[in-house]
């Protein structure tokens, strides 16, 4: 205090100081937290997870577990050699060894073995069935939303009634996902017969994603200069003609950019779905045995949140679990983080078009 | 094709002195004003707004902000019915004495004969090319060669053929301010419309580029009818043949310009012509 003060911008301590710097601690703890959890969630996956996926030896990537269906885990002692295979490969294996007792003339061996669902053989299903369910859900989506949002901020006289169409759909999207699912099996699996099936999870998902979509494509919509549409106006364009040449194409890199965040959400939940879409198993993919071309939108899918769910809380806990459960999520990150890349490219390069 | 794009230059080295009363006094009128009432929702803008403006001349609109000239000119062609809740109160506007606000007038139809470049500049974010084809495209024109013609007869129009020619494919939006606009102008003309409206066209651009957008208007005023609404008014004494001076959403005074400047009747107008006010 009794040092002299040599100049009128001196430092001096202050309490607004002390707090100045303790509220910059705080935040940035914060901010750090945040990180650190989601480095230990994303580490633990691709730990855990790669080895299901990548292997040490050519052909590097795991194949099988890409690209086949899940089967049962056969784990068994032969020749006082501990084995593990898959269900159908064991089959052909005891098949094959009691060929061969038999052309020694020996009685069959008694194999026994302990086997565990889901652990062998892949997710090939499950990949197809959630990237079925993100297209078609964000088709549907997207067309509804960018129609209403097309609605509501450019046809629409502005009043109360939009304004109240405005705040049901903000409370639209705060609904939980778990009642998507109920009114979607309410709605779509029941009450208009489609029972469990692609299209009753796309509109399902497509509803709950609308409200993003909706209220993105809007916010796109407006931050399109009001020059472009007088502009257009001006030269007797019709209101249509207007939206369509001078407004829509210079809004649809916002538009797919908010809807990145509806494609992981989609992707992700796995509520909507279980009423709706999802099996637990199911031997066929969706392109097989279809009776008709119709068929396919009325088959229900397996889905890569569900499978996650399925093996890790409706089967017994064993070590042979594990590698399904990380292996699952660990493709299933990867996926949404391959869907969210392309529609940013998509983005660019739509903005590279459309810039001004 | 080439004929009255080669009349337009020539005449282009005699440009028009405002002292054009005794034509202002015989040209008929092609846009009739009456009475004009027009209401934002509760707030009335223009108070019964009477004014003749006559064909193929120049009419400028001038008076201090917020008193209405964008207003009137935006119910020319009918842009303000996209803002909720305007009305015209009472009163009418006849273009060839057709009331363009009857029931049966097809709006589209009128934008098409009545033109509009804005204060800001806004070309799409297109080609050249594009920008001018925007129109004619809309109408289904398809034809390439006809096309053609049009973005050189509408550029040259425009005065920015020149500028242009090797870079119809560029974006619009890579040309100076002052050629923006021009483009804006060269788009408005490919309709072939029959008034340009025109809000504070030289408001964002240097003397230049104001220079040539004027000589422009000059040329322009041949084959078009022009309203120009300005702040600049030795800009609305360059180049137009009549001026209206509006003052609190009504009209003041409406004479050949050079009356308006030179010795107006009203004293308000004298103050604001002479910068005393506004
Ligand atoms: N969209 C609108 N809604 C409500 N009132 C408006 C709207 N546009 C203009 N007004 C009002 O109408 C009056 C006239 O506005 P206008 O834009 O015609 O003025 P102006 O003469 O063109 O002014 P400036 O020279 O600043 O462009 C102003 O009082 C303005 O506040
Ligand atoms: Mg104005």
């Amino acid at each position: 205090m009794s040092t002299p003060v040599s100049h009128p911008f001196q430092a001096k301590p202050s309490l607004s100081r002390t707090f100045e710097s303790g509220v910059f601690w705080l935040f940035r703890s914060a901010a750090y937290l945040v990180l650190a959890c989601g480095a230990f969630v994303f580490a633990d996956i691709v730990i855990k997870g790669a080895p299901a996926v990548f292997k040490t030896s050519f052909p590097f990537v795991n194949t099988v577990f890409l690209t086949e269906a899940p089967e049962s885990l056969c784990v068994f002692d032969y020749e006082g050699q501990k084995r593990e295979m898959g269900d159908r490969e064991f089959r052909a294996f005891r098949e094959q060894e009691a060929a061969r007792a038999a052309a020694e003339g020996r009685k069959a061996p008694e194999i026994k073995a302990t086997s565990f669902v889901y652990s062998a053989g892949g997710i090939f299903p499950c990949i197809v069935g959630t990237v079925l369910l993100v297209v078609g859900s964000m088709t549907i989506a997207l067309t509804l939303g960018v129609a209403s949002a097309i609605y509501l901020s450019e046809y629409a006289r502005q009043g109360p009634v939009v304004a109240f169409i405005r705040l049901a759909i903000l409370n639209l999207a705060g609904v939980p996902s778990i009642v998507f699912g109920l009114f979607g099996m309410g709605m779509f699996v029941i009450f208009l017969e489609w029972n469990v099936s692609l299209l009753a999870g796309w509109f399902t998902l497509a509803f709950m994603v609308l409200p993003v979509v909706i209220t993105a494509s809007e916010e796109s919509l407006k931050s399109v200069p009001k020059g472009f549409r007088e502009g257009s106006l001006a030269l007797g364009a019709t209101k249509w003609q207007t939206i369509r040449k001078a407004v829509l194409p210079y809004a649809l890199p916002g538009i797919l950019t908010s809807s990145i965040l509806g494609v992981a959400r989609v992707a992700g939940e796995t509520a909507p779905i279980m009423f709706t879409a999802a099996y637990v198993v199911r031997d066929k993919l969706p392109w097989q045995d279809l009776q008709s071309a119709g068929d396919f939108f009325f088959q229900g899918v397996m889905a890569l949140p569900y499978h996650i769910y399925v093996v890790s809380s409706k089967i017994p806990q064993n070590e042979y679990t594990e590698r399904v459960q990380y292996g699952t999520a660990f493709v299933f990150l990867f996926i949404v983080a391959l869907i969210a890349a392309s529609s940013i490219v998509l983005r660019t390069k739509l903005r590279g078009r459309y810039k001004w | 094709m080439d004929s009255p794009t080669k009349s337009l230059r020539s005449v282009s080295h005699h440009p028009a002195s405002p002292d054009g009363k005794s034509t202002a006094a015989v040209a008929p009128t092609l846009i009739d004003i009456e009475n004009l009432d027009f209401h934002y929702g509760a707030t009335q803008a223009l108070h019964g707004i009477s004014l003749k403006v006559p064909d193929r001349q120049v009419t400028a609109f001038i008076g201090p902000s917020g008193c209405g000239k964008s207003t009137l000119l935006r119910c020319l062609n009918r842009m303000n019915d996209l803002i909720d809740g305007t009305r015209i109160g009472a009163g009418s506007i006849k273009i060839r004495g057709v009331d363009i606000y009857q029931r049966d007038v097809d709006v589209i139809e009128l934008r098409k004969r009545v033109g509009m470049v804005f204060q800001k500049s806004n070309p799409f974010p297109k080609s050249i090319y594009e920008n001018i084809t925007y129109g004619l495209r809309l109408q289904g024109v398809k034809d390439k060669g006809r096309l053609d013609e049009v973005v050189e007869k509408s550029l040259r129009g425009a005065a920015l053929w020149d500028e242009v020619k090797d870079r119809l494919h560029a974006s619009g939006l890579g040309l100076s301010g002052g050629q923006q606009q021009r483009l804006c102008i060269a788009r408005t003309i490919a309709v072939e419309p029959e008034i340009i409206l025109m809000d504070e066209p030289c408001s964002a651009l240097d003397p230049i580029a104001t220079a040539k957008v004027e000589e422009l208007i000059h040329e322009l005023k041949l084959k078009y009818t022009i309203v120009i609404v300005t702040h600049n008014m030795q800009q609305a004494a360059r180049c137009s043949d009549k001026t209206a001076f509006f003052y609190l959403g009504k009209l003041v005074e409406f004479a050949a310009t050079r009356t308006i400047f030179m010795n107006p009747e009203n004293p308000q107008t004298e103050a604001y012509v002479s910068g005393r006010f506004g």
